[in-house]
């Protein structure tokens, strides 16, 4: 409305003070820590050698990128030989039906970064089902909450790692088939992010919905709104700020959950990766630990991100300052 | 005329944490179909829990409120309430806003065409079509007042209930609302009760000014009856002898018959006879 008003050189001010904090200041602070991290990093020994500086950490990102390129290669070279094979057999008897067989390559880098991905989406995805009507209920509802309030706040602290061996006990006595949909490790993994990141979630949802202002709440009361229409235009629109505020902590968990659980329990992904590479002991480990490092760092960062724009999208009050 | 609303010997309590607190003590007031009765009386007098009472956001203790002769219970629609800060829902236009109250309201005896007629109908009232499809955050505070008047006349109230509509807003835009409220009165001579601390307010838009008592135990201390010609104008009436009386009365109940702060002078001599009697004692 009133950028008519804005003559041109202060639109011109507001465009580079708008640069300059947004990409150059961000960029100054990353260069001073590469900076201090090279320096640091080769001062310290350890008896895998020297601990990885930014160079050793490129390079190791270059051998991973590589790596799961030949194993694309191999795979598809793997497929197109069994595939010569069967049509070879079918040539000579047409009764002969080929099977078939998957590749049993390592996994690579890249596949376990997949794995991560999707394990915790799912996780993450249960815990807002569960949470977000829970969260509800007992925000509406003050003897739902004096009920459940102690199990919520008993079973918030909990760790991971405690949670993990019941969870993996029970996930293979009780999910038996032959053809199972999913891998066991996986729903391991996932029940356990579940177990631990609903409780933010489920907490804000219950304050926000609590915290509904007293006069909306009389104008939905001489409205006589049934329950229904009361929840969706007034509880839910009003309390979706701190339901988000609830969500992004919870993503957050969620996230660092997964990684401790597959280092645990040695679930494919991230964490696994970790673990192996700590195992395995090499000259290059610490390197490629470091690379594991930054881009479990990144994803959280580009995950919190994606909640954020779902939040731009959701919210109400475009106005609102997010960060 | 028959008694269209009665506020039948009302009192009401409150819990604390040093016993109860009696709010009210027998209010009883007895409105006519199509009255605009103002509550007047200084802050903490009760006059917005009798409101709520009316309005069945608070039950009453004892006595009760009888609509049409049968007995109000909860609230409800048809006693549709003006908020003091207007109450719009954020996330809801103007026109969504007056819509939430028209389905409820309307949602089975009025078609869809119908209820978006009736909808900018109301917000043409109150002279808010041109800000139909903007969020309360973008319209001023005046202009959220006006669209809280108009979902609350869209429910079509047999009492519409005001709780100091004007008293956020500042003395221009409250004079422009008040004559835009005596506009609308004029052509639906609703029956309306309204609470206010203006004076001014009082006289020149009620038929009646119910003055209430301090609290606690408030109750009706003096009902004023406005004989005023309709329409009334602010300009016209300023000299009005008439209208300068029964400003002054109304100014007479609140600051001299209940006076709510003493004068600093007469406390301390409270305080100084005090101190006297006791050292005699």
């Amino acid at each position: 409305m009133n950028i008519p008003s804005l003559s041109i050189a202060s639109l011109k001010e507001r465009v580079e003070s708008f640069s300059l904090k947004s990409l150059l200041l961000p960029l100054f602070g990353i260069l001073a820590f590469v900076l201090l991290w090279q320096v640091g990093a080769s001062r310290v020994h350890t008896s895998l050698g020297e601990f990885p500086g930014p160079s050793v950490v490129y390079e190791q990102w270059n051998s991973l990128v590589a790596e799961h390129h030949n194993e694309r290669v191999k795979e598809d070279k793997f497929y197109e030989r069994q595939e010569k094979r069967i049509e070879a057999r079918q040539a000579k008897d047409p009764s002969y039906e080929g099977k078939l067989r998957a590749y049993t390559g390592k996994p690579t880098f890249f596949d376990q970064i997949f794995t991560s991905l999707y394990t915790v989406l799912a996780g993450f995805g249960l815990a807002s089902l569960i949470a977000i009507p829970l969260g509800i209920l007992i925000g509406l509802n003050s003897s739902v909450y004096s009920a459940l309030n102690p199990i919520i706040q008993v079973f918030k602290p909990v760790s991971p790692l405690a949670w993990l061996p019941l969870v993996t006990m029970v996930v293979s006595a009780s999910y038996v088939s032959d053809d199972p949909m999913f891998s066991k490790s996986f729903l391991t993994s996932m029940f356990t992010v579940t177990l631990c990141c609903m409780w933010p979630t489920l907490i804000n949802t219950a304050v926000g919905v609590a915290a509904v202002e007293k006069d909306l709440l009389n104008v939905s009361k001489v409205l006589r709104l049934n329950w229904m229409t009361h929840v969706t235009k007034i509880v839910i629109p009003s309390a979706i700020p701190l339901m988000f505020t609830g969500l992004r902590l919870s993503l957050g968990i969620a996230w660092m959950v997964l990684i401790a659980a597959e280092m645990l329990a040695q679930n494919p992904g991230l964490g696994k990766f970790v673990w192996d590479e700590f195992q395995n002991g090499s000259s290059n480990s610490l390197g490629r630990i470091m690379v594991a490092v930054l881009m479990i760092g990144f994803i959280g960062f580009l995950l919190d991100r994606a909640m954020l724009t779902i939040q731009r999208f959701v919210s109400w009050d475009k106005t609102q300052v997010l960060r | 005329m028959s008694t269209h609303l009665d506020i039948s010997k009302v009192s009401i309590e409150f819990p604390t944490a040093k016993g109860s607190f009696k709010a009210l003590d027998n209010v009883s007031l007895k409105i006519e179909k199509g009255e605009f009765v103002s509550l007047i009386g200084h802050s903490g007098c009760g006059k917005s829990t009798v409101l709520n009472i009316v309005a069945g956001l608070y039950d009453a203790t004892e006595g009760g409120i009888l609509l049409d002769e049968k007995e109000v219970k909860g609230p409800g629609p048809e006693r549709a309430v003006v908020f003091q800060n207007h109450s719009l829902l954020p996330w809801l236009t103007s026109y969504q806003n007056v819509e939430l109250a028209v389905k409820q309201v309307f949602k089975k005896t009025k078609s869809k065409k119908e209820m978006h007629e009736w909808i900018m109908h109301n917000l043409e009232l109150v002279h808010m079509t041109h800000a139909a499809d903007k969020r309360p955050d973008e319209i001023s505070g005046g202009m959220k007042q006006r669209v809280g008047i108009a979902r609350a006349l869209a429910m079509e109230p047999s009492v519409l209930l005001m709780d100091e509509p004007f008293g956020a807003l500042d003395a221009l835009t409250r004079a422009h609302l008040q004559d835009s409220l005596m506009e609308i009165q004029k052509d639906l001579n609703n029956t309306v009760i309204m609470i206010t601390h203006d004076v001014d307010e009082a006289v020149l838009l009620s038929d009646r000014i119910v003055m209430m008592t301090n609290g606690p135990e408030a109750t009706i201390g003096e009902i004023l009856k406005v004989d005023l010609e309709r329409p009334r104008d602010r300009l016209a009436l300023a000299n009005d002898p008439k209208y300068v009386d029964y400003r002054a009365q109304v100014l007479t109940f609140l600051y001299e018959k209940q006076r709510k702060v003493e004068p600093i002078s007469a406390v301390k001599a409270k305080k100084t006879t005090d101190t006297k009697t006791a050292a005699s004692a």
